[in-house]
């Protein structure tokens, strides 16, 4: 058994999981209380990852940085996490709110059809050409040249990094969810929109809110993306939207600890399917889609969802 | 039998008689129309069809009609799927992919395989029908929701395994297989043909995708009046209550997919034997998402709203290829909403003349302010490229000013959906002149990405305004 082998490969998965993660929380989180599949959220993390490279290439990009790196990065997820915001926003306002009450099919096309407008807007404006972070550059590698390096397993700084804001965000999002009075009341609408609308909760506004916070969650992962594979492009959202909601399905659709749980178990499985399958890297589509209909087929819940997910 | 006494004439209005009138004629044509029977409107359609390679020489135009029977074909499918069982397949493209490429491989050089097309058509129908089911299988028990994903999911699945299982070791084999030709796809695949007789010609290809056409609309007709037909109606309509009468609902979803896996295979292997190859890239999502506007524009559950819906969008966005008319369309599409919506004409008067006024006076301005920014040229030219040079600005380097108008076009139109009243109409005419601006700046000079772009932008619009499409059904529930 190659231990510096598997440990390489959860490093990776782990922070490929992360990523799938936040991604998730956001259809989790919509789905929970719309009981709608946000087709349009794969390209939310996209444009994610176009706003933190013109953030990054405004401030100077990799060779010369106007600000220290820390700020820089910093400037970068908080503009995403802004900028994919209000999109959410936006998103929810124009192609959702208006088909609130039409039939189920609505929405759902109007998604669709979001995410198509979405990303062949994006190959208008930014092209078909790849972007790249080129993040090696940055502080003269120290971000990857750094961090711990052992016999058994390399973990660069700039994962480490990315894993504990990723971690960060996840925490600071369920105590969100648990303690505040938005929190609270996006968890009453989820359970019975109706009722909490009785009990004059602004019900429009928790929705609104709730986009926001997912689109801002799928924005920082695409900053995420940018700064660990280097490259962004218009096309980077429609797989990994897949797979995030493949990890919202498999943690428990509507579970915000199952869709973390679902994210690091997508992350992980690409990544042990990448080492140890053959061909592996080619297929790793393939290897999530066997995992979705093996989970659709042992446990339709998701490993922390309810038993009744039957909408209202 | 007493004879009804003559109408007094008391209460009537003039107005109201003249209404009545013109409706019953309008009722009158529609009634003669209905009582052709079916097969006599299909004929008379089908006729029509039939003589336009005759009365057209050219093969690029023929091209386009089987283009159009192909998707229209698709978008028939579709709809048993979606508009009447009322599943939100969105795997449907891989079944025509799975179609396309088993031909491919049974009838090209791929294996050495030439099965004639009498024994392959008929087998990947109905491996295709199988196929339906075994993706439908997981998710027999769960929402519409978990379908839509698990199908959606199955398509990107299909394209990457397609464009990767070039260099596959199968268990027990030394060496590499190329199975699919990878992202190169397949080449010279045979004609379809019977016996001796082989479909060479676009114009040969015409005839057997309208043969294919008719009889799949005459199963499609007689399955939709039959007891299956019925049931997924009942099913799509409220699956609970179907349920309760004791219809075998996991059953009738599972048979509503294979159904529409069959037409998708089938049309397949026309496709493939057409394009005489087939490549991962006539598989991906836009085709997907063409297929949806389709079937949603013309309204999801009638069959004669998919099929228009099929030819409208296909021709349209043939025409988008080629700038000129493709401006045609553009300004013939912005007149014909404002027809339809602005009432009264004062005020559609109004607005056009404000617009064209609005237009004259910036492109005036701005000309003179940067003659040497503005020195663009109509792309395409032609009669109304000229007239437009005169209103339009056309920016000597458009590409980054026109994606900037490209955002804030889609930012205004977004807010102009959310006021009333004077405001809205004094909006509507710098809006219409922003459109105009990013379509001869920026899109009439990338076709392929406008294409996309309208038929997502068609999808949004579409749900918001009339989700029943033109001719569809009110209420089209999702299971």
């Amino acid at each position: 058994m190659d231990w510096s082998k598997l440990a390489q490969l959860t490093v990776a998965g782990t922070t490929l999981g992360c990523m799938y993660a936040l991604i998730a929380l956001g259809y989790s989180m919509v789905y929970g209380i719309l009981k709608l599949l946000n087709f349009a959220h794969g390209d939310v993390f996209m444009i994610g990852g176009f706003i933190g490279y013109f953030v990054y290439s405004a401030l100077g990009g990799p060779l010369t940085p106007s600000v220290p790196v820390a700020i820089l990065l910093m400037t970068m997820l908080v503009a995403a996490a802004v900028g994919c915001g209000l999109l959410g926003v936006a998103i929810e306002r124009f192609g959702y709110r208006p088909l609130r009450n039409a039939p189920r099919i609505a929405p759902l096309i109007s998604a669709l059809g979001l995410s198509f407008l979405i990303q062949n807007s994006a190959l208008l404006a930014f092209g078909a050409s790849f972007r790249s972070y080129n993040t090696f550059e940055l502080d003269n590698g120290r971000l990857f040249s750094r961090g711990i390096h052992t016999s058994l397993v390399n973990v660069s700084l700039m994962r480490l990094l990315v894993i504990a804001a990723a971690a960060l965000l996840m925490l600071g999002l369920m105590a969100y969810i648990r303690y505040t009075a938005v929190g609270k009341a996006s968890r009453a609408v989820a359970y019975d929109r109706e009722a909490a609308e009785m009990m004059g909760i602004d019900v429009d506004r928790v929705i609104a809110t709730i986009f926001f916070v997912g689109s801002a969650l799928a924005g920082v992962a695409g900053v995420m993306f940018g700064l660990i594979f280097q490259n962004v492009y218009h096309y980077m959202g429609f797989v990994a939207g897949l797979k995030g909601f493949t990890a919202a399905v498999i943690g428990g659709i509507g579970s915000i600890p199952g869709a973390v749980l679902g994210g690091l178990f997508i992350g992980l499985a690409e990544s042990y399917a990448d080492g140890y399958l053959p061909q592996g890297s080619t297929f790793q589509d393939l290897w999530v889609f066997f995992i979705l209909i093996a989970m659709m087929l042992l446990k339709p819940t998701g490993l922390l969802g309810k038993a009744d997910i039957r909408r209202a | 039998v007493t004879t009804p006494p003559p109408d007094p004439g008391i209460g009537r209005d003039e107005w109201v008689d003249r209404e009545v009138e013109l409706r019953d004629k309008a009722a009158r044509v529609e009634q003669l129309l209905a009582r052709l029977p079916v097969a006599g409107r299909l004929g008379l359609v089908v006729a029509a069809a039939a003589l336009l390679p005759v009365v057209i020489s050219s093969d690029y135009i023929v091209r386009v009609a089987v283009n159009t029977l192909i998707y229209a074909l698709l978008a028939l499918g579709l709809n048993l799927v979606v508009g009447w069982a009322g599943l939100l397949d969105l795997g449907y493209v891989a079944f025509y992919g799975f179609g396309a490429y088993s031909y491919a491989l049974l009838s090209s050089n791929q294996f050495h395989l030439h099965w004639p097309t009498a024994a392959s058509v008929p087998l990947i129908v109905a491996a295709s029908a199988l196929l339906g089911i075994l993706i439908g299988l997981p998710s027999r028990r769960l929402l519409g929701d978990y379908l839509a994903i698990l199908t959606l999911f199955f398509a990107q699945a299909f394209v990457t395994l397609v464009s990767n299982a070039n260099r596959i070791t199968p268990p027990g084999h030394r060496g590499a297989v190329d199975f699919t030709g990878g992202p190169n796809g397949i080449a010279d695949v045979d004609n379809v043909h019977l016996g001796s007789h082989a479909v060479h010609t676009v114009r040969g290809y015409f005839y057997l995708s309208l043969i294919v056409f008719v009889i799949v609309v005459a199963a499609l007709y007689s399955l939709n009046n039959s007891r299956t037909g019925r049931a997924w109606r009942s099913l799509r309509e409220d699956p609970l209550a179907a349920q309760l009468m004791g219809m075998p609902v996991n059953w009738l979803k599972l048979t509503a997919f294979a159904f529409g896996a069959a037409i998708a295979g089938l049309t397949g292997t026309i496709f493939a034997a057409l394009q005489v190859g087939v490549f991962p890239a006539n598989f991906d999502i836009s085709l997907l998402i063409t297929i949806y506007a389709m079937v949603i524009l013309g309204g999801a559950g009638s069959m004669t709203g998919v099929v228009l819906g099929a030819i409208t969008i296909n021709v349209v966005l043939e025409i988008l290829r080629t700038p000129d008319p493709a401006r045609m369309i553009f300004y013939a599409f912005v007149a014909a909403a404002l027809l339809t919506w602005m009432r009264p004409y004062r005020r559609l008067a109004l607005v056009l003349g404000g617009t064209i006024a609005f237009g004259l006076l910036a492109h005036l301005l701005v000309t003179w302010l940067a003659p040497a920014a503005t020195r663009g040229e109509p792309l395409g030219g032609g009669f109304l490229g000229h007239l437009t040079n005169h209103w339009v600005i056309l920016l000597t380097d458009p590409t980054t000013p026109g994606n900037i108008a490209y955002g804030a076009l889609l930012l205004i139109v977004a807010f102009l959906t959310q006021i009333k009243g004077i405001w809205r109409t004094l909006l509507i005419g710098p809006t219409i002149y922003l459109a105009a601006f990013v379509w001869e700046n920026r899109l009439v000079a990338n076709p392929s990405v406008a294409r996309l772009i309208i038929v997502g932008a068609l999808l949004v619009a579409l749900m918001n305004a009339r989700p029943q499409g033109l001719l569809g059904t009110a209420r089209i529930e999702v299971a």
